[in-house]
């Protein structure tokens, strides 16, 4: 996920996580991503909502979501793999409530065991794969695994794997403690491991002395096998820790590798639907970039059957994007798919458009009107307000903030002064906009001042009143065409009556 | 021989173990338990029931105590007192060890403890300086002893055996139904290798799998007995140095510094008790000691110690008290309304007299108190009300004795004594045993009903017991100066009851 460290699944998810998911319809897209595992679910949120400004970052996902693309096979292989050790460790539960070193050790063996296994399987899978990948991600992988997971590697780990299991013995050394008691007990490895024990030792000589306890001598086999415990604990430890590590190595691998299949699970649905995919050209944040072809809603398109409208806008250069135009006009979906791929692109997937290009932002939020609050806390207008107290309260230079029909729950005249202000504001803050209204006012002032190199988005409405989904550039005006729904609906019935 | 109790030390007879008599009137008993729980190993009971310290003594012990409260000796006392514990238990253990090398190894655990202590102590004390003569004797005497021949020999030859000691290390080869003991080889440390072998996973912090073992008991279990034995076989010089070390040096202890340990504890006690007071913002001091016919004393401040210690426990607050006697006067008469702090001003100040007289700080910010050659005390105790003639006669019998045995050095405590009859009696034998008691010129405090004890003589000053002004129900527990009025202030705490007879008549339906 990252070039230069491991990706956090556990790493908090953004304040407004929720109004996000709410306002860019996320679950539509998470649950094609996620094909409802669970697991992936999960993996898919955060690296969603982890969204990353760094270009360097973006293209090296990028290019490892090519690699996917071009050979699902192997990846769905490997995370095959990864599962396998997450399921597999299961068996092998009971290691971490040891409070014996020797069971412990035995099941941290048992489990290492496991992990080799698992491991070795890694290695072919990737072996396989080498030459094809061509992304430095999957390139770095398959070179480390075939480095640090070399032939002579696992020898080494399972011959110290056979020896844990003390057919000979186990060697523990010790001094005199306390009442000259035995302390420090620790289990060490024999200097000839291949001499044989038995000779050396009761063949006699004035080096060793043997002791062989009675059959029924209880007590003592019970003080044995505690001071074998005493030296095993060191290595019990160490043992178990190695497992904990190759496990989490394995889960982690298992989350950076399960975002990808989530990506091709979108991938596969979107294709068959036959809407197009591209991978974004992305420009550093403190540029003012979106140029797009065909852009569309894929949570819309993941959700109807139909194909979705999509949209040609250059709004290169623009700090700010006002949207106006008829009721019912797609541009509540054209703020949408603009928030969805400003997602998608910052978390390194491709985005669903034909072509698209855009700046990072650093942080995206969205302010939409709410439905009445149910808590009764706040007016429907002091609620907006206070949800834009929140907001600021974490903007930041290069933050893209999205509206939709913000501050309409009062009459044109306040609202749109209000909205003024705010986006004033803003503006300076080189904070990037887009903002669907109905303000007119607000609307008509941003256009006369034609700053900011403003760009103006109407919803087209043909001469007969129909809709074309489609935006065109053009000045706000006065109407939203409200009559021709008042029309379509009561009209629509008086003709049927 | 050198003892920080005493100056010149008394003779075995005198430090029998009685409790004075005056012990349980007085709550010492208590207050003496209090002190010395804990550090029964010492014996300390019967420094405390010696009170017969002479005007020397009793400066001595002061000059001890003022030494011990730097906190550096006291610091210093203590590690010194921890270690000498701690040999002991070592002495104890190696006394249950079976096994021959199990035990002789505890025994040379207790000898490094005892140099240890020794020498510890000897340095500190000399950088701690302290001033009375009772450290210092000590101190020089450690110095020689510590400078000794012998003890240098003794701490050399014990460093000797525990270094071969350490030296040993040994191996155990652990197989099924018996085990073999080997001179360890520098073999691999088995776990260093694995961690080793795994490094390459490490990313966070890992679950910590060590176990903790529990040491149940300090013996060795057969199987530790026979590695021991096995360990002896492969290491023939170590072990035996040590076995020739023990037999040597079987008595170790210097008998002055055996001493020293145990009777320092007297004062490090009773300091830790005063803590508990000090911590609780009140006052102890020491006390300047008046003898022979100058009979001018007084205590500012004082307070019952082993009330002030329930009351601490409790959260509550102590009430302090102060008198003075000068000029000829002999007798407090302390009168009042009841449960209004009489008995335990009677007690303090018997309390103060008792505890100047063993060279200890009291409970009070400043006093000058008197050397007493015998303090008497008769408490009417409720539990002992089961017969009224045999009562008043006891009473009698046992004020007899004191007035025969008092002297003019005496100290004599009397609390509510004459109850077991009428008030015409008891006005009757108050007067004669007033009589009797001022003109042995005995110094003392005398409880009571009787008002008009306290104005018998120029020798007698009365004392109230005092109530709030504006509230006769509530008990400031203050005993002030002031002549006797006669008020038991009985009806305020009717009142408070409502069982006064406007109250009752009212409450009581007809």
């Amino acid at each position: 996920m990252y070039p230069d460290r491991d990706f956090d699944i556990e790493h908090p998810l953004p304040w407004n996580a929720l109004d996000l998911a709410q306002d860019l319809e996320l679950n539509a897209l998470f649950t094609a991503m996620s094909r409802e595992d669970k697991f992936l679910y999960e993996v898919t949120r955060r690296a969603v909502f982890s969204s990353i400004s760094d270009i360097a970052t973006i293209r090296y996902r990028q290019a490892i979501l090519a690699d996917c693309l071009a050979y699902p096979d192997a990846l769905r292989q490997m995370y095959a793999i990864a599962v396998e050790a997450e399921e597999g460790k299961r068996g092998y539960y009971w290691i971490s409530s040891g409070r014996y070193p020797s069971s412990t050790l035995t099941g941290a063996v048992g489990l290492l065991e496991f992990c080799v296994g698992i491991l070795r399987k890694l290695r072919k899978a990737t072996d396989a794969y080498h030459e094809a990948f061509r992304s430095p991600g999957f390139k770095t992988l398959c070179a480390t695994l075939k480095e640090e997971l070399s032939d002579d590697y696992f020898d080494v780990v399972e011959a110290h794997l056979k020896r844990l299991k003390f057919k000979g013995g186990a060697l523990i050394s010790a001094r005199l403690g306390a009442g000259n008691k035995g302390v420090d007990y620790i289990l060490r490895r024999p200097n000839h491991p291949d001499r044989n024990w038995f000779e050396r030792l009761f063949g006699g000589g004035p080096d060793a002395y043997s002791y062989q306890l009675h059959p029924r001598d209880e007590a003592g086999a019970r003080a044995l096998s505690s001071l074998r415990d005493r030296g095993l604990n060191r290595v019990a430890n160490a043992a178990a820790q190695a497992a904990d590590h190759i496990l989490s190595f394995l889960k982690l691998l298992r989350a950076e590798l399960g975002f990808y299949v989530a990506c091709l699970n979108v991938h596969t649905k979107l294709i068959e639907k036959g809407e197009p995919i591209c991978f974004p050209d992305v420009s550093e944040s403190n540029i003012r970039r979106h140029w797009f072809k065909g852009l569309y809603d894929v949570s819309l398109a993941l959700t109807i059957s139909d194909r979705v409208v999509g949209n040609d806008v250059d709004a290169d250069d623009s700090e700010v994007v006002v949207v106006t135009g008829a009721n019912r006009g797609g541009k509540s979906v054209f703020l949408r798919s603009i928030g969805l791929a400003q997602l998608m692109m910052q978390c390194g997937m491709f985005v669903g458009a034909e072509a698209f290009a855009a700046n990072t932002c650093v942080g995206l939020y969205t302010h939409y009107k709410r439905e009445e609050d149910s808590s009764m806390t706040h007016g429907k207008f002091a609620e907006e307000i206070s949800r834009m107290d929140e907001i600021a309260g974490y903007l930041h230079p290069n933050s893209l903030v999205l509206f939709n029909e913000s501050f309409a729950a009062t009459n044109d005249r306040e609202g749109s002064e209000i909205a003024r202000q705010i986006v004033a504001a803003l503006l300076e803050k080189r904070i990037k906009i887009f903002y669907v209204t109905h303000l007119y006012k607000f609307a008509r002032t941003l256009w006369e001042e034609k700053a900011h190199k403003a760009t103006f988005l109407r919803a087209e409405r043909q001469s007969d009143g129909s809709r074309t989904y489609k935006l065109a550039v053009g000045e706000p005006l006065e109407t939203s065409f409200g009559e021709d729904l008042y029309n379509e609906i009561f009209l629509a019935e008086k003709q049927r009556t | 021989m050198t003892s920080i109790l005493f100056p010149v030390s008394p003779s075995a007879e005198v430090l029998a173990d009685r409790q004075p008599d005056c012990f349980s009137d007085l709550n010492l008993d208590q207050i003496v338990a209090a002190i010395i729980a804990g550090k029964e190993e010492y014996n300390l009971k019967p420094f405390f029931h010696l009170a017969l310290i002479d005007h020397e003594g009793i400066l001595y012990r002061q000059n001890v105590f003022a030494d011990i409260e730097n906190t550096q000796v006291l610091e210093n006392v203590r590690r010194f007192a921890t270690r000498m514990h701690d040999m002991r238990a070592h002495v104890a253990q190696s006394e249950k060890m079976r096994n021959t090398y199990e035990a002789e190894a505890w025994f040379l655990e207790a000898i490094a403890m005892y140099c240890e202590a020794v020498r510890e102590l000897a340095t500190q004390l000399d950088a701690a300086a302290p001033q009375s003569i009772g450290f210092e004797r000590f101190r020089q005497y450690l110095l020689r002893y510590v400078g000794s021949s012998a003890f240098r020999a003794l701490v050399a030859e014990k460093e000797q055996v525990e270094s071969q000691l350490a030296g040993v290390r040994y191996s155990i080869l652990v197989q099924n139904g018996g085990f073999s003991v080997l001179r360890y080889d520098n073999e691999a440390d088995y776990g260093a290798v694995i961690d080793e072998t795994f490094e390459k996973f490490k990313r966070s912090a890992a679950t910590d799998y060590l176990v903790t073992f529990k040491e149940r008991s300090p013996e060795m279990n057969h199987i530790e007995a026979q590695i021991l034995i096995f360990v002896a076989k492969l290491f023939p010089d170590e072990l035996g140095h040590l076995n020739r070390f023990c037999k040597r040096h079987r008595v170790y202890v210097d008998d002055v510094i055996a001493r020293f340990d145990r009777e320092v504890q007297f004062y490090v006690s009773y300091l830790e008790y005063i803590d508990k007071l000090r911590g609780a913002g009140l006052s102890v001091c020491y006390p300047v000691i008046a003898q022979g016919s100058d009979k001018c004393i007084f205590g500012n401040n004082i307070f019952d110690m082993a009330l002030a210690h329930k009351l601490i426990g409790a959260q509550s607050s102590v009430v302090c008290n102060d008198f003075s006697l000068d000029g000829e006067e002999r007798m407090i008469v302390v009168t009042g309304p009841n449960q209004g702090g009489k008995t335990t001003f009677a007690r303090t100040f018997g309390q103060v007299h008792y505890l100047a007289a063993i060279g200890c700080p009291i409970a009070g910010s400043d006093a000058r108190l008197y050397l007493f050659d015998n303090l008497f005390t008769h408490f009417e105790r409720e539990e002992s009300i089961e017969n009224l003639r045999g009562k008043l006669e006891d009473d009698l019998h046992r004020l007899h004795e004191i007035i025969e045995t008092a002297t003019p050095a005496s100290i004599v405590i009397l609390n509510e004594i004459f109850t077991s009859t009428t008030i015409h009696d008891a006005v009757f034998l108050s007067r004669h045993v007033m009589e009797q008691l001022l003109s042995h010129d005995v110094l003392g405090v005398w409880v009571t009903f009787i008002d008009e004890l306290s104005s018998l003589s120029p020798k007698t000053v009365s004392m109230v017991s005092t109530v709030v002004p504006d509230q006769p129900a509530m008990r400031t527990f203050k005993v002030v100066r002031r002549v006797a009025d006669g008020l038991a202030y009985a009806l305020a705490i009717a009142e408070k009851y409502h069982v006064t007879y406007n109250a009752l008549l009212e409450r009581i339906p007809s």
